[in-house]
């Protein structure tokens, strides 16, 4: 992946207060389309609740370089993940195998996809990798540079999904 | 028309399943899909067996869309096989360039099983 031009990355200025629905509407819109589910804010609990343990189990990751620079993921249970695909591909849920994955990803991507384009005059300046998936909620992210997050919590089928995105200054 | 002959080129197995599903809920008296994950498997695929029309995602591995479509034209046999690219990408200059390379249209991601109507009918002049 890289930079599709050499314009500054600091000619977009990060900007929360609009970015946040923004970032909400790009999950709500690729939801309601491509797996028929109307996504809604998940109600606030503490972070050690039953609801949240466990609930983070399958990450997928895309890169955004240009203009943005950062990662968009998203992260949701095994459950969550298997019922995504099989709205996804309209089979039942446990016909569905490595395809929660790989749909995840696809899901990941979309979202990327339509959050930038939304932004004024970043589309075109800015690329996505190919998506990462990540099986597990034990590990850590870092990056190299101060970042800014935007973080939506849904609720997917009863259990919480997380869209971040990280954005490098 | 007889059986139509498809090619989908995309690095995700889930995102081909719904392409042909839309092609089918289009209507499409499709014979068995091909399917490729990337342009290099797609080139392979087009040099031993004949296709109608090729649905390919702009941003995966190996060989992209773009390079692809490229390399499409640039063989004289599959010049005229029409092309139609999905991405997921937002920006007007891949799109410009896959059109300008020789795809037919393009359909951006999140797509509805209408959406890949509208636009795969025409390119097969249904």
């Amino acid at each position: 992946m890289k930079p599709c031009d050499e314009t500054p990355i600091s000619t977009v200025t990060f900007d929360r207060p609009t970015w946040t629905p923004l970032l909400e509407l790009s999950a709500r819109e690729v939801f309601d389309i491509m797996l028929g589910t109307r996504l809604h804010p998940f109600p606030p609990v503490a972070d050690d609740s039953p609801a949240i343990a466990n609930s983070g189990e399958f990450t997928a990751l895309v890169g955004l370089a240009g203009r943005l620079c950062g990662v968009l993921s998203i992260r949701c249970n095994n459950q969550a993940a298997r019922i995504m695909a099989s709205k996804m591909l309209g089979m039942p849920p446990e016909e569905v195998d490595n395809d929660s994955w790989d749909a995840l990803g696809e899901i990941a991507n979309m979202i990327a996809g339509n959050f930038k384009g939304k932004l004024s005059g970043v589309g075109n300046h800015c690329m996505l990798s190919v998506p990462t998936i990540i099986v597990g909620s034990d590990y850590e992210t870092r990056s190299v540079a101060a970042a800014n997050m935007i973080e939506a919590i849904f609720e997917f089928e009863q259990t919480p999904l997380w869209v971040t995105l990280e954005l490098n200054e | 028309m007889s059986q139509i002959k498809a090619l989908i080129v995309d690095d995700s197995s889930v995102m081909r399943k719904i392409v042909e599903r839309s092609l089918r809920q289009a209507g499409l008296d499709l014979s068995p899909v091909m399917e490729a994950g990337n342009g290099a498997e797609a080139l392979c695929i087009l040099d031993a067996h004949p296709i109608d029309l090729i649905l390919s995602d702009i941003n995966k591995p190996v060989m992209d869309g773009l390079e692809f479509v490229r390399q499409l034209q640039t063989m004289e046999k599959l010049r005229g096989v029409p092309v139609v690219m999905i991405t997921t990408e937002g920006s007007e200059s891949n799109v410009v360039q896959a059109l300008s390379l020789g795809a037919k249209r393009y359909i951006r991601k999140p797509f509805t099983p209408d959406q890949v109507k509208e636009h795969v009918l025409p390119v097969l002049g249904l």
